[in-house]
């Protein structure tokens, strides 16, 4: 059989078309389609140019915006952070000086790095897409291989418009038969990591097939590709399918036209082929799966909303052990609690994994006509301008503010709280993001991550409800 | 790129699995603009306790660290964010090796372009050498680029891997971008095959 006919992968299609130069034993030097560029881990990069002379090579394939820092307050306030000023401004000085296409904020177009990619038709698919981000696994949703990179690799990008990469293994993740009723995207993704844990995926790309994820939206594959660096991978991927293409049809970076037909012909090539082999395949049952609410501070340490919080002696091997003791007392937990008595005190529903128009869509419906919990702050914080304005031209502002929730603009917020929106040390926080690390929605904070539906419901309740139950 | 050939220096432990660069680093250390300088942030909040003063008990913090450039720790070390802060914030700390049994692959590769030596040894390796760093402190142990030896002088010594090419870029100090450089003529071909920039 010849090398051309050999049943390939998604990803073995795109890295295939992708190589610029291969040679054994050394990284292959891979084409970028497209970087994206943020705020926080642009400066150094572009600073690097300077000092050696460099320009961008292909500034028409970067485009930056600013979502890490930006207050989700006021925008017609100040910056009141003079640091977080001085990084903001610096990227549009350096966008400017390099020819690059810069979102700003003011900018109805302004959000979250991954969110406005793919809304305004930049992600595609068959595409490689960089950034400085570790949650770039996200466009991997539209067939794209997409990954997080290191500053200095965001410098060789600007520089060559190439990587130098060494080829992932391939990892098939499988779910058979449809998710249950109330059971979401970010269910399936906290299940598949707690059961390959948050190393499970290291030196992988990973794409995810089966039954249960032929009727997502786009939206809920952004949420498991968001997630596939919580498992350790790099990209993950899902292959393009009359949903991509009705999903990007008429964006405003899209094909259109001639140039339409033919990228559609070229994408329906993209999926993997009947016979062609993964280096790892492992098959799960949407029916195992339920409502997940993590527990400890990696999302790996997971469970079901119907369990009760382990306990260390409940694993046998002694990391774990360890481990689980050491988060069990950050988390202020004593370990067998039953998950629905954790009270809270915060509800954050946003962040590159869930602040799109359909998460905020899913929370309203479930908040829609009731009170937040005396006892807790909760806030809900679009992914971008676009799906502020299009949230609220169908009310949903308003029924999270008759709720009593805080309605913002958009950013990164209090998935890191690099901005002034965090936790206080000791509070407890249903959050729709990615990450329940140590002090990342604030030092002290202890963080569970969530589906928007859940944490609409937790919200109302003020503690940990199952969204099944609901009503 | 700095290079790194071989390095004689003090080991501190952490018996941590899942270091994640957030604790690497924290965010709001992420907003300055320099490559330099994260040293004095790194594992900020173990370092201290709440009301700023310094935490004894982290191993960081202890007489017998002083010094140190050898960070041992458990499986899943760098874990989570891109942030290249994380080895530039060791770096600068004093740190040029470290040792366990993983990494996530970001902090990985991003401890390459930063003259910094991730050492991958197996479990049992790894647990052995906790434990001769609890017996011996300080612990004194050698990371040879050249013969890809970690050894301690008293009884241990393993063989660790590189992938070749990343090695010879480390031994010699080589600059990624100008690497890729010698191959614009490749970019080039590539990119008006494929339309690009016509």
């Amino acid at each position: 059989m010849s090398a051309a006919a050999k049943p390939r992968t998604l990803f073995e299609k795109i890295w295939d078309a992708h190589v610029v130069h291969a040679q054994e034993g050394r990284q292959t030097i891979l084409y970028i389609d497209l970087q994206l560029v943020h705020e926080v881990t642009s400066a150094q990069a572009f600073e690097g140019l300077r000092l050696a002379g460099r320009k961008v090579r292909r500034p028409e394939r970067t485009i930056a915006t600013a979502d890490h820092n930006v207050p989700t307050t006021d925008r017609s306030l100040p910056i009141a952070d003079p640091i977080s000023k001085q990084q903001i401004d610096t990227l549009r000085n350096n966008c400017q000086e390099f020819g690059i296409t810069h979102y700003d904020m003011g900018d109805v177009r302004q959000g979250i790095v991954h969110v406005i990619g793919p809304e305004l038709g930049y992600t595609q698919p068959g595409m490689t897409i960089v950034c400085g981000d570790s949650h770039t696994s996200t466009h991997g949703a539209f067939g794209a291989l997409a990954f997080g990179i290191g500053t200095s690799e965001v410098e060789h990008v600007l520089a060559t418009q190439t990587l130098l990469q060494y080829k992932p293994k391939t990892l098939e993740l499988r779910t058979d038969g449809k998710l249950g009723r109330g059971v979401t995207a970010k269910d399936l993704v906290l299940y598949l990591i707690g059961q390959i844990t948050t190393d499970g995926g290291t030196g992988y790309c990973l794409e995810f097939t089966g039954e249960a994820l032929k009727g997502l939206t786009m939206e809920n594959r952004m949420t498991i590709c968001n997630m596939s660096i919580e498992a350790g991978a790099r990209a993950g991927m899902i292959a393009p399918d009359q949903t991509t293409f009705d999903y990007l049809k008429g964006r405003p970076f899209a094909p259109a036209g001639a140039a339409w037909d033919k990228a559609v012909a070229y994408w329906k090539t993209l999926p993997t082929d009947p016979g062609a082999k993964y280096d790892k395949s492992l098959v799960f049952q949407a029916a195992d799966i339920a409502p997940q609410v993590t527990w400890g501070t990696n999302p790996g340490q997971v469970a079901a909303i119907t369990a009760k919080i382990p306990r260390p002696g409940d694993f046998s091997d002694p990391t774990d052990q360890k481990t689980t003791a050491q988060s069990l007392e950050y988390m202020g937990l004593a370990g067998g609690e039953p998950i629905t008595d954790l009270k809270l005190d915060r509800v954050f529903i946003g962040s590159c994994t869930n602040a799109r128009i359909e998460d905020l869509r899913a929370a309203a419906e479930v908040a829609k006509g009731k009170k937040v919990s005396g006892h807790v702050q909760a806030m809900v914080v679009p992914g971008s301008g676009q799906v502020k304005v299009q949230a609220e031209s169908e009310g949903l502002d308003k029924i999270f503010k008759e709720a009593g929730f805080d309605w913002r603009e958009a950013g990164c917020s209090m998935c890191l709280a690099m901005n002034p929106d965090k936790l206080a040390p000791g509070e407890r926080c249903a959050s729709t993001s990615n990450r329940n690390f140590e002090g990342r929605q604030g030092k002290g904070g202890r963080t569970h991550l969530v589906s928007p539906a859940m944490a609409a419901a937790a919200a109302v309740a003020g503690h940990f409800v199952d969204v099944r139950d609901w009503e | 790129m700095k290079p790194f050939t071989t390095l004689t220096g003090t080991t501190v432990a952490l018996d941590r699995a899942n270091i994640d660069t957030d604790q690497i680093i924290p965010k709001q250390f992420l907003k300055r603009i320099e490559r330099t300088g994260f040293g004095e942030f790194l594992f900020w909040d173990w370092m201290r306790h709440d009301d700023g003063t310094v935490n004894e008990e982290f191993e960081l913090n202890k007489p017998y660290a002083k010094g140190a450039s050898i960070l041992l720790a458990r499986r899943n070390f760098g874990s989570g964010s891109s942030r290249e802060h994380a080895p530039w914030a060791l770096e600068d700390f004093g740190f040029r090796v470290v040792v366990a049994p993983s990494y996530a692959d970001i902090f990985y590769n991003n401890c390459f372009k930063n003259g910094m030596l991730p050492i991958h040894l197996s479990e049992e390796q790894v647990e052995e050498l906790f434990q001769r760093e609890a017996k011996h402190r300080p612990y004194q142990l050698t990371a040879d680029l050249n013969t890809c030896t970690l050894s301690d002088g008293h009884g241990f010594s393993a063989k660790f891997e590189v992938e070749p090419f990343r090695r010879h870029c480390l031994l010699n100090g080589l600059d990624d971008i100008g690497l890729t450089l010698e191959h614009e003529s490749k970019i080039t071909a590539y990119e008006t095959a494929h339309g690009i920039g016509v």
